[in-house]
């Protein structure tokens, strides 16, 4: 399990590494944290040519707070961890971050490899999804900017072209009376999910749901955005009926191929029962904050 | 295709190295083959087992998921250089031996690293706490009950220690 | 003599090595001029081989040299068999072992059919790549039933069936048994053993020396005098020319006994054609297929019982997947036929079983052995009987158990080491009470209606096992005492972690009064010691443990003569205490025990007839037959009822494996055993499709139990010394690991209240999903 030949080159700049990028295209890698791609170059089922490694861009690590909460590609999970007002104002990753790998790959890994690598049992891809994220995109030949939902593609594909790369990623901070809840099952702490949940309802005034996001990961191709199944909980205060609607028909919409670990139908009736659990914890949430 | 070599400079357990490295070469490979820094071990080269974890900078990475490029300009600190230079077994090495926290050894040295690491930051974790920070760390033969208490015990005897 | 350590909590004396990185395993083994290995495996699970090109491996800078199986010439040759069949009557066994590198065919998924040596491993497996292969696929073997049909394909096709073995036997009566019987319960159990997946994997390191013509292998090995013997004889060298070295080896557990895997045929022959040393180190994807596993048996099984519960028989007809070659011979399927019968008294037996080729890797025994299955069937066979005659669990295994008095018991069929199985000692009744008093198993029955009514879903399980350990032929200890006053133990055996380093220590430290870091243990080294069988089945602490100590107290004799000689005094009036011997009431007037080694080897003088120089003596100890050691575990659960993921609250084991020699070391191997056990049950699963490929196989997707997975556990022991040996030991090692999967299975039941729901759980491992589906089935 040692890795094929490849040339190596620190990127010195973002520009030095999208110039490389733009150069060699599909046969180059960025190397971030290393932590999903140097065990597929260790299986040898990844063969970069060339590899970029970007460890050195300060100008894409960060977090910068503003009305939306910035964060560039190359920031550890372990800065993230670190980061209390990032964690409240992005509760989703104080729910989730422990639920990914173990504290010397969160010590690695990077936001922007994860969304990058795009796995669909991750529990970021999802919660971009969920929260509406925005990915800034940038190649040689300029900027573009996506909605979570459009940047995943397929499983471990995105829209990313061979030329980009992505460079930060733009989160809306919580609204006030908002609640969120980040719930998956794993055979182990750490492994990647079954099925997980993330949600996040908003309240109005009354205590009733006016607005809810959901998506779910581990159950498709990509993360799958499941708020309009959940839907009609707009209206609704935290009460057991609605909130088994909304599960079933988050149950309805999506496929499961089933795993190693688990049947289709066990992962689907999961993700019903995170679902469930997953909304009322949002709501509890969001009536404390209110 | 010539193999494609660059210099690293980088310093373990506090001594110095220079030396040129095929891009390819794991760090783990590096540290146990270039460098004869044997004790890290490996175990898997995915990135599971922690067998190979050393200390980047102070913090608990996997060396077989860094390219020993990738560590050039950096502190490694690895089983090695845990002992003190009169060969005084640190507050985790020799709780490990006491509670008998290891069987075969071979998980011994990722787990020492994790635990050194873990101890610095959180001086009086709960045993919840060390479970949670051991479980980036496979053994096979203790059934980790030996090595919880050994972490238990070194914190202890650090926080008794400490000034 | 005094027992200042024998029976301590002993710190172990290899720790230190090993908490420094100090310690050499095999990969940290560097020579000059060493080159490395990579093995060119099958994809396919069965195919007939077409052409191996391997010219552009060649061409690659830095490849040194490529072979296939036409290079080993008259070298290529299956593997020996490791372990004869016991003389079963009517029984049947076809031997087909595996072979250096695939020739025609391939049998399983990973069988090397190529070896690439190269300057690195790195550029070893490059020109891996560079190798063309045309492999025609077969159909493959993997369905056990299937298998056997007419018309199947043959993984060996001159066998003309896939029957690797065929045995019966019985005691008793069991159809005259059933027929008086007030019930009779009849299921089909299936149980999967995974792999033992050591965090380490398996190496060797071949270095021949032409000068010397001598040749050094460093193995990953738990039996070294048996594959030095077996090397030096397919290498045509002599025994004396081969040293095989067992170096600190990362966990054992079975599969690196002794299989003469084709790595370790193939190094020390590229070796000597190189003269060059050559490494090689197994990956763990190479581990999930390279190195051997433990897989499934099916169960048709069935009990007859009184009314109150009283076991008349038990009748098993089962399947055990060998995988592609059968050099274990019978070891592992025996096991569970002779285990099955646990602590109980079994009037009658009927038990036959097939052992399968499939195309599959290779099964051999691994912690445990075909115990797991057996036990898992009996305690299941209990379980139904128990909810059938509405007695509690706990009693009617207490009503089953072999009383005190019946020892030593017979139990009228062979066991692997083909004696009569025979238990030597026990008493059983004690254990249970203990488990259950640990466990709070009257109590916890009180508060599961609280907690059930609280909604919670908490179930109890309990599961008794015996255990065969410490079986022949035999081992051996050489024990020296050097001039500088430490003593040398040198045995036979390898080590992989059980502390032997330490316990034997004890041992010899007591009869020679010395402090037990003045003891050092030369263990897997064959030149060393010469002769000895290895570590497995539980067997180092019993045959060579008891071997130590029959030399050390030969050491203690001749000492102690040698000093009456000087004082010219009685043995009687001599004691022998911290690394002196001295007159009794004159402690000033003493010989250390360091002078006393150089007296016995003089400059001057003869030796006298039959006397030897030096303070040593080599001794070996052959048990008659093995100990058996016994024990309960118990565990509380709680089960998520939506999620089915569960919690363990509470573990408790308490076991008898006669005198303890430290106990702080037998602490540590139940704790792995039980993890073990735990990954078993819940976690490790080998999923193949049915092509033979195995799904997953990396450390991410085969899931060993971390720090929250394996609970705390509480243990307790009791003490019936085995009469078989002087000392009293009876074996440890695998005992954590047996009843795990009946304890898991009978738990979950528990708190889910599946009974009600005609829900049973009948098979290992389980998961969350596979409860999920049960229920889910056996919904209308
Ligand atoms: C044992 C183990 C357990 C794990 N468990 C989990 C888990 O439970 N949940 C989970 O989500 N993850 C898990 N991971 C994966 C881990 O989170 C990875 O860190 C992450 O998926 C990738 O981030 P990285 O920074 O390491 O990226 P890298 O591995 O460096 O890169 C991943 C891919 O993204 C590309 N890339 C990286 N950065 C960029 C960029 N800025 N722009 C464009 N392309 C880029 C790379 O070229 C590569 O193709 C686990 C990993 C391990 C080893
Ligand atoms: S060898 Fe690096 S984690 Fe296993
Ligand atoms: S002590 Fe053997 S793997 Fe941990």
């Amino acid at each position: 399990m040692k890795p094929a030949p490849f040339k190596y080159i620190a990127a010195s700049s973002l520009d030095h590494a999208l110039t490389l990028k733009a150069e060699h295209g599909d046969e180059a890698r960025f190397l971030a944290g290393g932590q999903s791609l140097v065990p597929a170059m260790n299986f040898r089922l990844a063969r970069p040519a060339v590899v970029i490694d970007i460890n050195g861009l300060d100008e894409v690590a960060g977090i910068d707070h503003g009305s939306t909460i910035r964060v560039g590609a190359l920031t550890r999970y372990c800065a993230l961890e670190r980061d209390s007002e990032f964690l409240g104002c992005c509760a989703l990753f104080a729910d989730a971050l422990p639920h990914i790998a173990h504290p010397q790959i969160r010590n690695r890994g990077t936001i922007g490899g994860n969304l990058s690598h795009a796995d669909p049992a991750s529990e970021l891809p999802a919660i971009a999804v969920a929260m509406e994220a925005r990915m800034r995109l940038k190649s040689a030949r300029g900027e573009r900017v996506l909605a979570a939902s459009e940047f995943f593609q397929g499983s471990l594909t995105t829209d990313l072209a061979a030329d980009e790369m992505l460079v930060d990623v733009e989160f809306p901070a919580l609204p006030p009376r908002g609640g969120v809840c980040f719930m998956e099952m794993a055979r182990r702490r750490g492994d990647f999910a079954i099925a997980g949940v993330a949600v996040i309802v908003t309240l109005d005034m009354e205590g009733r749901c006016s607005k809810v996001r959901l998506a779910l990961c581990g159950v498709g191709d990509t993360p799958v955005d499941a708020s309009e199944a959940a839907a009609p909980l707009v209206g609704q205060a935290c009460a057991d009926e609605p909130i088994k609607a909304a599960a079933a028909a988050i149950q309805a919409t999506i496929e499961p191929a089933g795993n190693v670990h688990a049947s289709a139908d066990y992962q689907r009736h999961l993700a019903g029962v995170l679902a469930q659990r997953a909304i009322r914890t949002a709501y509890q949430r969001a009536v404390h904050a209110a | 295709m010539q193999p494609d070599r660059h210099e690293i400079s980088i310093s373990v357990n506090g001594t110095a190295y220079r030396r040129s490295v095929e891009s390819r070469t794991l760090l783990s490979d590096f540290l146990r083959h270039d460098l004869l820094l044997a004790g890290t071990h490996v175990g898997c080269e995915h990135g599971v087992c922690g067998a190979c974890t050393v200390l980047l900078d102070g913090a608990p990475i996997r060396s077989c998921l860094m390219l020993a490029v990738q560590a050039n300009g950096h502190e490694l600190s690895t089983i090695e250089g845990l002992a003190s230079d009169s060969g005084e077994l640190s507050p985790v090495q020799r709780a490990m031996h006491e509670h008998h926290g290891l069987q075969c050894g071979y998980c011994t040295p990722g787990i020492l690293m994790t635990m050194t690491a873990f101890l610095k930051q959180n001086p009086s974790p709960s045993e919840e706490k060390v479970r949670e920070a051991l479980s980036g760390n496979l053994c096979r033969c203790t059934g980790y009950q030996h090595i919880v208490d050994a972490v238990m015990a070194a914190a202890q005897a650090m926080r008794a220690a400490a000034p | 003599m005094t027992t200042r350590f024998f029976g301590a909590p002993v710190k172990r004396n290899e720790d230190r090595k090993l908490l420094t990185g100090q310690a050499l395993f095999i990969d940290d083994v560097e020579l000059p001029g060493m080159l490395h290995a990579a093995f060119l495996r099958s994809h396919a699970a069965h195919a007939r081989i077409k052409r191996i090109d391997v010219s552009r491996a060649l061409q690659r800078p830095g490849v040194v040299a490529v072979y296939t199986a036409d290079d080993y010439g008259a070298y290529w040759q299956p593997g020996p068999l490791l372990v004869p069949p016991p003389p079963i009557p009517r029984s049947i066994f076809n031997l087909r072992t595996q072979v250096p590198l695939a020739k025609d065919k391939v049998r399983h998924v990973g069988e090397p059919l190529a070896v690439v040596v190269a300057e690195s491993r790195y550029i070893a497996e490059d020109a891996l790549d560079d190798i063309d292969v045309d492999l025609e696929p077969l159909p493959a073997v993997i369905d056990l039933e299937a298998a056997l049909r007419p018309g199947s394909a043959l993984v060996h096709d001159d066998l003309g069936s896939n029957v690797s073995a065929h045995v019966h036997q019985s005691k008793g009566d069991y159809r005259a048994a059933a027929a008086k019987a007030h019930l009779v319960i009849k299921r089909r159990f299936a149980y999967e053993h995974g792999i033992a997946s050591t965090i380490e994997t398996r190496g060797v390191v071949a270095h021949w020396e032409a000068r010397s013509q001598h040749m050094t292998i460093w193995d990953t090995t738990q039996a070294p005098v048996f594959v030095r013997n077996g090397l030096a004889a397919v290498l045509g060298l002599g025994e004396r020319q081969v040293r095989v070295i067992a170096p600190f080896v990362g966990g054992g557990f079975g599969p690196k006994i002794m299989m003469f895997y084709p790595e370790e045929v193939a190094l020390p022959w590229i070796s000597m054609r190189l003269n060059r040393p050559v490494k090689w180190i197994e990956d763990r994807l190479e581990h999930f297929f390279a190195t051997t596993h433990e897989r499934g048996q099916i169960h048709d099984a069935e009990i007859a019982v009184t009314r109150d519960g009283r076991i008349l028989g038990v009748k098993d007809v089962f399947l055990h997947d060998g995988g592609a070659y059968d050099p274990y011979g019978l070891t592992v399927p025996i096991n569970s036929q002779c285990t099955l019968l646990g602590p109980y008294v079994v009037p009658s037996y009927d038990s036959t079983f097939t052992a399968v080729f499939t195309n599959l890797p290779i099964v051999t025994p691994y912690r445990g052995a075909g115990r797991q299955h057996g036990v898992f069937v009996m305690e299941r066979l209990l379980d139904l009987a128990a909810h059938e005659l509405n007695i509690d669990p706990a009693e009617i295994r207490r009503r089953n158990l072999i009383p005190a008095d019946a020892f030593p018991y017979k139990n009228g069929i062979i066991y692997q080491d083909f004696s009569q199985l025979e238990y030597d000692s026990g008493n059983y009744e004690p254990v249970l009470d203990q488990t259950l008093q640990a466990i709070g198993y009257a109590e916890f029955k009180q508060e599961q209606e609280k907690l059930r009514a609280q909604g919670r879903h908490v179930g109890i399980g309990v599961a008794c096992y015996v255990e065969g350990t410490g079986i022949g032929p035999y081992e051996g200890a050489k024990v020296q005492v050097q001039a500088n006053g430490k003593v040398s133990v040198a045995t036979g055996i390898g080590t992989q972690g059980q502390g032997h380093f330490t316990s034997f220590a004890q041992i010899a430290a007591d009869q020679l009064g010395v402090d037990v870091t003045d003891v050092e243990i030369v263990t897997g080294d064959t030149d060393q010691f010469y002769w000895g069988a290895g570590t497995f089945a539980s067997r180092g602490a019993v045959v060579a443990g008891n071997a130590v100590n029959e030399a050390s107290r030969a050491v203690r004799q001749k000492a102690l003569k040698l000093a009456s000689d000087a004082f010219e005094c009685a043995e009687e009036d001599l004691v022998l205490a911290d690394g002196k011997i001295s007159i009794v009431g004159i402690p000033e007037k003493f010989l250390s025990l360091g002078e006393l080694a150089k007296r016995a080897n003089p400059m001057r003088g003869a030796v006298k007839p039959g006397t030897e120089p030096g303070l040593e003596s080599t001794q070996y100890f052959g048990p008659p037959s093995g100990a058996t050691a016994n024990g309960v575990h118990a565990m509380i659960v709680e089960v998520d009822p939506d999620t089915f993921d569960l919690k363990i609250l509470k573990y408790v084991v308490v076991h008898d494996c006669g005198t303890v020699i430290n106990p702080l070391i037998l602490e540590g191997q139940i704790h792995g055993g039980v993890a073990q056990g735990i990954g078993n049950a819940f976690y490790e699963k080998l999923v193949f499709d049915d092509q033979g490929q195995l799904l997953n196989a990396s450390l991410a997707d085969y899931l060993l139990p971390t720090a929250l997975e394996v609970p705390r556990m509480e243990l307790g022991h009791t003490v019936t010394p085995s009469p078989l040996n002087p000392m009293g030991i009876k074996g440890a090692g695998e005992a954590g690991a047996i009843p795990v999967g009946p304890l898991f299975a009978q738990a979950i039941e528990d708190a889910l209240q599946l009974k009600e729901k005609n829900v049973e759980l009948l098979e290992i491992p389980l998961s969350p999903s596979r409860i999920f589906d049960l229920i889910k089935a056996s919904e209308p």
